[in-house]
């Protein structure tokens, strides 16, 4: 089922009672999510994630705009009229209920002539359970199962009506780190399973870029950009998508465009054939530094991290924005952790231009001026 | 081992002595009243042992009609009070605007003099040379014929004690369900909704269940306070509860030891004894009853 969100505004009333006035949670909010696909809905706490996941649901009302699924508008249609299964955060499973009454419970409220025999209400029940891998648990309380199963039982109980589309409220957040990996992948497959267009949201850009078809960024209720995890992590399309996505975070620079070429303090780093001159933000990837002994971009060197596969060069640079620079070089690379400064080579294709004052993107060609010998 | 354990008990220490010389000294002793006869006050003697305390008791009008009373206002106050606090509850949770001034309306009474509440009652309720009472200006305002309803016919005394115990324990429970029904998780709710369920549904399937170890908890400590009510009739009826025919348990206890036909302890203890079976046996069953029923978060 395809998701339409048109120009959706939420606006909720100020909790401050002397100005009055209203909080924009969401606003102007338009986009698509294709069928069938697994969608994450990322940005930082307070950026109107959760509001938007229920809007989709239904259990908030939108000021302005409109919901379509297909072509259905479902603006004002209540949650259960919509076909949606809906995984909370805090899982939200009834605790005085066992797993099979949990999971059964959307099926029992079923009337007139969608109603269900108790037979195949437990039949259904035990094939949720089977898709999420907990049919064994079936007669124990949430109380006596783990983070990881509570979890499980939650997508089955929302997958149990089969809905049209399947929405999970930061779904690994409540879980450990080693669990975390194990049920993101979890998730993926039983989405691929059922094929059911999936919604999640995460302020974790790692979750969100590790397992989506889909990723879309918000801020503070606006959308920022929607893509590909990997072609939003190549081509941000302002600052704070850059910031936001990628572990280590991307090095930010005050920087310069000047005579045909891109500056950092007193060093041209990069050319820029053609560009016009102007202030820029230089956002650099870690993955972007390649050591080079006569390279034109010269930090101060604090420490050297190795860590298996990779070796982490932090240092500090004078214009950088970021408390150190981080760069990521592979481990194979010799570097003399005595030495007081480090030379590197920059790439262009890991190296993105925003402008000072509105910090979006520039586009401009970026050149590596020094030829390796 | 032996070392840390009388460590353990030397902190209870304070503890066990309150409680042995004030809580297990007295039952002891009510127990040997009980089944001393013939006991004289001022000679402090006894003629023998035997459970002729229990039969005296057992046949005596005024201790079967004080049973009797008692048990009619635990079965109609437990049940109607713990009702109406529930809907009252119920309804402080979904109202926005004015909460806390409700809240405190409702919380007053607990606050409130016993004897002072029951001047009230008085007030309205009390027939008098000079005045019907207000209640029953209602009554004949509104065609019916008025009634006494401090000295007049035993369901009219029996109404005004149950309505005014209903009042008198309402507060308390209403504070204890509206935080019980605030602490269930919000989450609940909205997957409920999610899933389609209906109000009742989610009323009987989530909010009951969730709230269910308050509910009996108020259940079992009304049944004791109820039991127990004396202070109450008192602020009502005045001291002379056997000639008003609406003495109870415990008014029949204070009788028999300090009443103008009173001075005998054997007696009250035996009546007291009693008292604490009937309270053991209804408290038992009500913990089986709850076992299948309750759940505990």
């Amino acid at each position: 089922m395809k998701i339409v969100l048109e120009h959706l505004t939420k606006r909720f009333p100020s909790l401050d009672r002397k100005t009055g006035g209203f909080v924009t949670a969401v606003n102007d909010f338009s986009f698509e999510i294709p069928d069938g696909k697994l969608v994450g809905l990322l940005g930082p706490s307070g950026c109107g994630k959760s509001t938007m996941l229920n809007m989709i649901c239904g259990l908030e009302t939108p000021t302005e705009g409109k919901i379509y699924f297909g072509d259905d508008d479902v603006t004002k249609l209540p949650p259960e009229n919509r076909g949606v299964g809906m995984v909370f955060q805090s899982y939200a499973l009834y605790p005085h209920l066992t797993v099979r009454q949990n999971i059964m419970f959307p099926l029992e409220n079923l009337k007139g002539d969608a109603k269900l025999s108790k037979e195949v209400m437990r039949e259904k029940a035990l094939e949720a359970a089977k898709l999420v891998q907990i049919e064994a648990l079936m007669d124990r309380k949430p109380s006596e199962m783990s983070g990881g199963q509570q979890q499980r039982v939650a997508i089955a109980r929302a997958l149990v009506k089969k809905p049209r589309v399947l929405l999970l409220d930061e779904p690994l957040s409540n879980l450990d780190a080693r669990l975390r990996l194990q049920t993101r992948e979890e998730i993926r497959r039983i989405q691929r399973e059922t094929a059911i267009t999936t919604v999640f949201v995460t302020h974790d850009q790692e979750e969100a870029m590790s397992i989506s078809d889909l990723i879309v960024v918000m801020n503070r209720g606006e959308l920022q950009q929607i893509g590909k995890p990997q072609d939003v992590y190549d081509d941000p399309v302002n600052l704070f998508v850059a910031k936001f996505l990628g572990t280590p975070a991307i090095n930010v620079f005050a920087g310069r465009l000047s005579g045909g070429k891109l500056w950092i303090g007193n060093e041209a780093v990069l050319e820029a054939p053609g560009s016009e001159d102007r202030d820029v933000w230089v956002g650099i990837r870690p993955e972007g530094f390649v050591l080079y002994e006569n390279g034109p971009f010269r930090t101060k060197l604090s420490r050297i991290e190795v860590m298996g596969r990779d070796t982490s060069i932090v240092s500090t640079h004078d214009m950088c924005e970021n408390t150190v620079v981080r760069s990521i070089i592979s481990s194979g690379s010799q570097i003399d952790p005595d030495q007081e400064y480090v030379h590197f080579l920059l790439k262009p294709e890991k190296v993105c231009l925003f402008a000072k004052d509105t910090e979006e993107r520039i586009y401009t060609e970026l050149r590596n001026g020094h030829d390796k010998k | 081992m032996i070392k840390s354990s009388a460590k353990a008990w030397l902190y209870l220490l304070p503890a066990v002595l309150f409680l042995t010389a004030f809580m297990v000294y007295p039952l002891f002793d009510v127990m040997v009243y009980s089944v001393e006869e013939g006991y004289n006050f001022a000679s402090q003697t006894y003629r023998g042992t035997g459970l002729y305390n229990y039969s005296y008791v057992l046949h005596d009008q005024y201790f079967l009609q004080a049973v009797k009373n008692t048990f009619i206002l635990v079965i109609i106050t437990v049940p109607l009070s713990t009702g109406i606090a529930l809907l009252i509850s119920l309804g402080l949770n979904s109202v926005t605007k004015f909460k806390e001034l409700f809240q405190t309306i409702f919380f007053l009474p607990y606050v409130t003099n016993t004897l002072a509440v029951g001047l009230v009652f008085m007030i309205l309720f009390k027939k008098t040379p000079y005045s019907e009472g207000f209640v029953n200006l209602i009554i004949t305002a509104l065609g019916g014929t008025s009634v006494d309803f401090i000295e007049g016919p035993y369901w009219a005394k029996m109404f005004v004690l149950c309505f005014y115990t209903v009042w008198v324990v309402l507060p308390f429970k209403i504070l204890i369900l509206t935080s019980a029904l605030a602490s269930v998780d919000d989450d609940l709710y909205k997957a409920a909704k999610v899933d389609g369920t209906g109000r009742l549904r989610i009323f009987t399937r989530i909010t009951l269940p969730m709230i269910s170890s308050m509910i009996f908890y108020l259940v079992i400590t009304g049944f004791i306070g109820a039991f127990k009510a004396y202070s109450d009739v008192v602020a009502i009826f005045g001291t002379n509860l056997n000639a008003a025919g609406m003495n109870t348990i415990v008014g029949y206890v204070y009788d028999m030891l300090y009443g103008d036909s009173g001075g005998y302890p054997s007696f009250a203890s035996a009546a007291a004894l009693i008292l604490f079976a009937i309270v053991l046996t209804i408290t038992c069953i009500n913990l089986l009853v709850s076992r299948k029923k309750v759940y505990y978060a």
